[in-house]
C-alpha cells in the first residue's frame, strides 16, 4: 500500500499506450461526485486509507468536486479492488477502470 | 450557537456531549439501520451502499463475489459499534472510525430516500413538509458528521 505522498503515477519507462497489450496497463481508481459525502469527510477517507498529506487529500476531494471525479489511486487490478472496496466501506462513490 | 457535540480533548481522547435524548436517537438510527440492511438487502434507498466497481458485468459479479461479505460484515460492525457506544462519555479511535462509518451510512441512506442533490435548498426548509422530519434528521447528522471529522 502507498502511504508516500507522491501522486500514483510511478516514473518508469513508459512505451507509448499503443503498444502496451490490454493485460499489462494499470488500472485506475476513480472518486466521482455525489451530493451526500461531506467535503470535510472525503478528505479525511482520502488521508486514512491512502496516507496522503491533507494537502494532497484536499486537492483530490477538490478535483472530485468541480470536474465531477478523481483519480485517487492506481495499480494492478488487485491493488485498485482493495482500494475500491475501502472507498466502498466508508461510502464513497468508487469505480475502477483500465488507464 | 449549539455547543459542540464530539470534540477532541487536549490529552487526544473524543468526548461526547450527547444529551440523553441524541444518545437514544442515535441508537434509534443504528439499530433501524441494522435491520434495514438485515432484512432488506435489496431496499432501493441501499443502494449508494453498495455502488459498483465496474462497468463490465462479468468483472463487477467478481468483485462482488471477491468483496461483497466483507463489506456487508463490515458495515454491520460499525453499526453496532454505534448502537453500544452511543451511551459513552468518551469514544476510543476505533470506535470513532465505526461512528463516522456508520453515520455516514444513515447520511447516505436518508440522502438517497430524500433525492438530496448538490443544490438542495436548505433555507426553503418547510416544518409541514411531511419530509420535515427526515430532513431535519439528516441535517443533525450532518452536524454530528463535521464535528467528528474535526474531532479525529
Amino acid at each position: 500500500m502507498s502511504t508516500t505522498l507522491a501522486p500514483a503515477e510511478v516514473e518508469v519507462e513508459e512505451p507509448l499506450d499503443a503498444e502496451v497489450p490490454e493485460h499489462d496497463r494499470p488500472w485506475v481508481v476513480i472518486v466521482w461526485n455525489d451530493p451526500i459525502n461531506l467535503m470535510s469527510y472525503v478528505t479525511l477517507v482520502f488521508q486514512k486509507l491512502f496516507g496522503y498529506t491533507l494537502e494532497h487529500a484536499t486537492k483530490l476531494m477538490l478535483q472530485v468536486h468541480h470536474e465531477g471525479k478523481s483519480v485517487v489511486s492506481s495499480g494492478n487490478r488487485e491493488k485498485a479492488e482493495l482500494d475500491v472496496a475501502r472507498l466502498h466501506a466508508y461510502g464513497l462513490w468508487a469505480t475502477m477502470q483500465r488507464d | 450557537m449549539f455547543q459542540r457535540r464530539i470534540e477532541r480533548t487536549a490529552d487526544g481522547e473524543i468526548r461526547l456531549h450527547l444529551v440523553d435524548e441524541e444518545r437514544a436517537l442515535i441508537r434509534e438510527i443504528a439499530e433501524e439501520l441494522g435491520s434495514l440492511l438485515d432484512e432488506s438487502p435489496d431496499d432501493p434507498s441501499l443502494r449508494r451502499l453498495f455502488p459498483p466497481a465496474h462497468e463490465d458485468e462479468e468483472l463487477e459479479r467478481e468483485y462482488r463475489d471477491l468483496t461483497g461479505g466483507q463489506l456487508a460484515a463490515g458495515r454491520e460492525r460499525s453499526i453496532e459499534v454505534l448502537r453500544d457506544s452511543a451511551g459513552q462519555a468518551v469514544l476510543t479511535q476505533e470506535d470513532a472510525d465505526a461512528w463516522l462509518r456508520a453515520i455516514n451510512d444513515a447520511r447516505l441512506v436518508l440522502g438517497t430516500r430524500l433525492d438530496i442533490t448538490e443544490d438542495f435548498d436548505w433555507d426553503a426548509f418547510d416544518a409541514s413538509d411531511p419530509r420535515a422530519p427526515e430532513l431535519a434528521l439528516y441535517a443533525y447528522l450532518s452536524w454530528l458528521q463535521e464535528q467528528l471529522v474535526e474531532a479525529i
